[in-house]
């Protein structure tokens, strides 16, 4: 019950069998480097006029869902927050169905139904976020619930500002995620600022203090180093999967760009940009791997090519028909999700035993 | 066919649905070891047990929100709010996530939130409302409100297997006063379907819930008057058919309900039959409603607010006179 403020639990604990293969730390650079660049895409055709209402991203947040989502296994489950594009393209979202989702375009994930990051693949586990926060979390004890009833032992992973915490629902989540000791793991990210609200306003508390008072564990990891990230969440998921309930990882970290692309961030100190400019979470990791004499080179050349081709893919999709805006309110059969990819080879190798 | 009060049909559908499908459960405030502030769940716990039986903290938005996660993953929830009134605190896991879940990315969210509704019993203003006009400004829920036993059971199964979430009403003053041969097994009154309570020619009282029966015995003896009176049941889908049909028979219509008056299932009722029956009318649309103010606690302010036997009377007299 120990609230662990300064290492991630998997190190704290000491009984993690979590092990990344440099097949596994190419890919989790990829993945940064990918959410990277499809934002950065992204952002240009907003700019350009191509994406209709704002535009949201995770620009400096990259490692966090990333190295969260990484932990995964297939059956687990997701929802997946504005900021965190990295899980939905390790699930196996592809970059084009992103941007054609920005530009509400038939192609996207919802197929213009909604916006944005307002998005999940049920083919690939996820149940998409509503703007309301921390709505979500709730859905996620819910996802849980069911793994505990047919005792299986599966994940339900949701990511969260920090601002978020402010909300009642976010302490019904918490508190029921305790009480039934739901498989349950929470990414709270705490990027400094809740639109424009700093810290000081949002809370009266260390913010990762909170999750003692709910009777689970609260880990506090540097969210702009992905291995680390990737630890706390796979600790937290095998202790999930253990039976021993949920986990509250706050993930240190800075939102470098507006709230939205229309938030100048007047009231962001430039000094802090300055700091936070140096703990860039894909330079850091770029530089740790070139140390390691892994070839980035050859990683950023693949990540540019599929952009482009995605890029393209995406521009080809046609807008969707006005005829089909009043279909699909009510469904007419039951649901049914499908399983994410979960490229970490720890997964490989359960499979390979099974 | 056993006799059972309008809540001992409840209870049976759900027990009924609980025995025959593993992933129907139910959640919410006091349903285990106490059975419900109503009773509605009384002995589930122990045929049961506490995980389909869920006693959950005092958190509506949890209740509801699990209830959406559990759903989506395979499971059939049905929450109970202790009293209709509480939904506003469990209000946005409806009306923004399950509700517009499956339009988003077609995800089905099959569930059921009971709604112990109604006034009549000195319950004040906050365990007394009739909120169903909040979810039909809500796309993506279905709604219904049985007053029948027989329909109670019915709707509730069929609620409970419909494969999107459906706000369910059950109106307190019926609970134990309501009863009806219902019959054993599985059964379902589908979803959208009105019925004739009683066929008529000169008039047609349209209503639902607890306001069928006031109707009923309002216009048994209307000086020889013959009175149609129908019970929607479903108030999304609305049996549109049913409505027109019984205009286009009586010509004369008053749209009852016990929920207050401005924007509710009346308005609308009234609504389509202005556009779709004009021509087939012999005298205005009469609406017979609870004004709009909260529901008082002292009895002759609470009689004074819900429509009585004596305003359906008196609205039935006038437009039959018209």
């Amino acid at each position: 019950m120990a609230t662990t403020t300064a290492k991630p639990a998997a190190i704290a604990d000491g009984v993690t069998k979590a092990v990344l293969t440099h097949d596994d730390r190419r890919a989790l650079l990829r993945y940064m480097l990918l959410m990277r660049a499809t934002e950065e895409r992204a952002l240009t055709l907003y700019r350009q006029g191509k994406v209709p209402g704002s535009y949201y991203d995770g620009r400096g947040q990259e490692a966090i869902s990333v190295g969260s989502a990484f932990a995964l296994g297939p059956r687990d489950r997701t929802c997946i927050l504005h900021r965190d594009l990295g899980a939905h393209l390790i699930r196996g979202v592809r970059p084009g169905r992103v941007l054609a989702q920005m530009m509400g375009r038939a192609g996207g994930v919802t197929g213009g139904r909604d916006g944005n990051m307002h998005f999940g693949d049920k083919e690939l586990g996820a149940v998409g976020m509503v703007s309301m926060l921390p709505d979500m979390a709730l859905v996620t004890c819910g996802l849980a619930l069911a793994f505990q009833m047919r005792k299986e032992p599966r994940v339900a992973m949701t990511w969260f500002g920090e601002g978020s915490t402010a909300n009642g629902q976010w302490h019904e989540a918490m508190n029921v995620a305790g009480v039934k000791k739901l498989p349950a793991v929470f990414i709270l990210e705490n990027n400094q600022f809740a639109y424009s609200t700093p810290n000081e306003r949002e809370f009266a508390v260390d913010v990762v203090e909170r999750a003692r008072g709910y009777g689970f564990p609260g880990v506090k990891v540097d969210g702009n180093d992905v291995e680390a990230v990737f630890y706390a969440a796979a600790e937290a998921c095998e202790r999930a999967r253990r039976g021993e309930g949920s986990t509250l990882i706050e993930a240190e970290t800075m939102r470098m760009h507006g709230h939205g692309a229309h938030d100048d961030m007047r009231y962001v100190p430039k000094e802090l940009f300055e700091v936070w400019e140096k703990r860039d979470p894909v330079d850091r990791y770029e530089k740790k791997l070139s140390d390691d004499s892994i070839d980035i080179e050859a990683i950023r050349a693949s990540v540019k090519e599929e952009i482009e081709k995605e890029t393209e893919w995406a521009l080809e999709q046609p807008m969707p028909d006005p005829a089909t805006a009043r279909e699909g309110v009510f469904a007419t059969s039951d649901p049914v999700m499908g399983d994410g990819n979960a490229p970490w080879s720890h997964w490989k190798q359960e499979a390979g035993n099974a | 066919m056993p006799e059972l009060t309008y809540l001992q049909a409840i209870s049976d559908g759900l027990r009924e649905e609980m025995r025959a499908d593993e992933t129907v459960f139910c959640l919410g405030e006091d349903i285990g070891a106490f059975g419900g502030a109503f009773k509605v769940t009384d002995g589930f716990i122990e045929e049961f047990g506490a995980d389909r039986v869920w006693d959950t903290p005092l958190a509506e938005n949890a209740i509801i929100g699990a209830a959406v996660g559990a759903a989506v993953e395979g499971l059939r929830p049905v929450c109970e709010m202790q009293f209709a009134d509480f939904i506003s605190c469990g209000f946005d896991q409806l009306v923004n996530v399950a509700a517009k879940m499956h339009y988003r990315q077609g995800l089905a969210v099959p569930m059921v939130v009971r709604l112990p509704s109604g006034g009549g019993f000195s319950g004040g203003p906050f365990h007394s409302q009739n909120p169903e006009a909040w979810f039909l400004q809500s796309p993506g829920l279905k709604v219904v409100a049985p007053s029948t036993a027989q329909d109670a059971k019915g709707l509730l199964s069929a609620a409970i297997r419909d494969p999107n979430p459906v706000v369910y009403l059950e109106h307190k003053h019926l609970y134990r006063r309501v009863k009806g041969d219902v019959p054993e097994g599985r059964y379902e009154v589908p979803l959208g379907k009105a019925r004739v309570a009683r066929e008529g020619t000169d008039l047609s009282v349209i209503a639902y819930g607890a306001m069928v029966g006031v109707a009923l015995e309002a216009t048994e003896d209307l000086e020889g008057a013959s009175v149609e009176v129908i019970d929607l049941r479903s108030l999304v889908p609305l049996d549109r058919d049913a409505i027109l049909a019984s205009v286009r028979k009586t010509s004369k219509v008053v749209v009852l309900h016990e929920a207050t008056r401005s924007c509710g299932v009346g308005a609308e009722v009234c609504a389509l039959i202005a556009e779709e029956a004009f021509e087939d009318l012999d005298g205005p649309v009469v609406r017979v409603t609870a004004p709009d103010t909260p529901i008082p606690f002292s009895p002759p302010l609470e009689r004074a607010v819900l429509p009585q036997l004596d305003d359906v009377k008196e609205a039935c007299r006038e437009l039959l006179a018209y």
